[in-house]
């Protein structure tokens, strides 16, 4: 089977492109193994407690939670990335697996189809 | 090599829709098939049959039309995309009760499917980010 990184790059308001980007992670688990790198300030869209209401934005990172009911488990983060943002995380609302910035490479070359969000 | 092209960005605002386009037409140029071209995120303003730039600028949705004429490139926008940003064809018009229909006929809309079945299929997957 092959296999998709998803990559979401953006912070969760910012722009359109994170919720964008979960509707293709939820598309594409239906056809193949898909994992998920969070990387740059796309980890603000995994933080805890939010409230995008008063912004007038659907709060779409409540969806993040049942990836693992469409058979995405494979969540990954960049190691040095939490501690630039002084992130736990225990303040995410899903486990993350981190990996090293000295590894992404390696890491990303193990999968057929790359999309960036 | 087949190759599937992705586009983010939109036309004039942001440089993802005339590099996609270069791309395309050198893809094509050395000798390669181009699987499809997904518009995703504000790509799918590349669709817009109402865009009218002035004259001494790249007609960017007449060169995406031009490419699928010439080489029967497929040209699928995002259908979630497309609706939140006002591209509607004439069925999707009719169906949310528009006014109008705007999406260029070389343009089809279709759902998120088509994009990972273009990047499980083709052999290489470009996107052109914005």
């Amino acid at each position: 089977m092959k296999r998709i990184l998803l990559t979401q790059s953006k912070s969760p308001y910012s722009a359109i492109n994170a919720q964008e980007g979960l509707d293709a992670i939820l598309m594409g688990s239906a056809f193949a193994e898909c994992a998920v790198l969070f990387q740059g300030d796309g980890i603000y869209q995994l933080l805890k407690h939010q409230n995008p209401a008063t912004l007038g934005t659907k709060n779409f990172t409540a969806t993040f939670g049942a990836l693992a009911d469409y058979g995405v488990e494979q969540i990954y983060c960049i190691d040095e990335e939490l501690t630039e943002r002084q992130l736990a995380p225990t303040e995410l609302v899903i486990p993350v697996i981190p990996i090293t910035r000295s590894g992404l490479c390696d890491f990303i070359r193990e999968f057929d189809l790359v999309l960036d969000f | 090599m087949k190759i599937a092209i992705v586009v983010q960005g939109g036309p004039y605002s942001h440089e993802a829709s005339l590099s996609a386009l270069h791309f395309a037409k050198a893809t094509l140029d050395a000798g390669h098939e181009i699987y499809r071209v997904f518009f995703y995120n504000d790509g799918v303003y590349n669709a817009s049959d109402l865009i009218a730039p002035p004259q001494d600028e790249t007609d960017i949705r007449g060169e995406w039309t031009r490419l699928s004429d010439l080489h029967d490139v497929e040209l699928i926008t995002c259908i979630a995309s497309s609706l939140r940003r006002g591209l509607l064809n004439e069925t999707e018009s009719e169906r949310y009760e528009k006014s109008a229909a705007n999406l260029n006929p070389a343009f089809e809309i279709s759902g998120l499917g088509q994009l990972i079945d273009a990047g499980l299929s083709a052999d290489r997957t470009v996107t052109f980010a914005a």
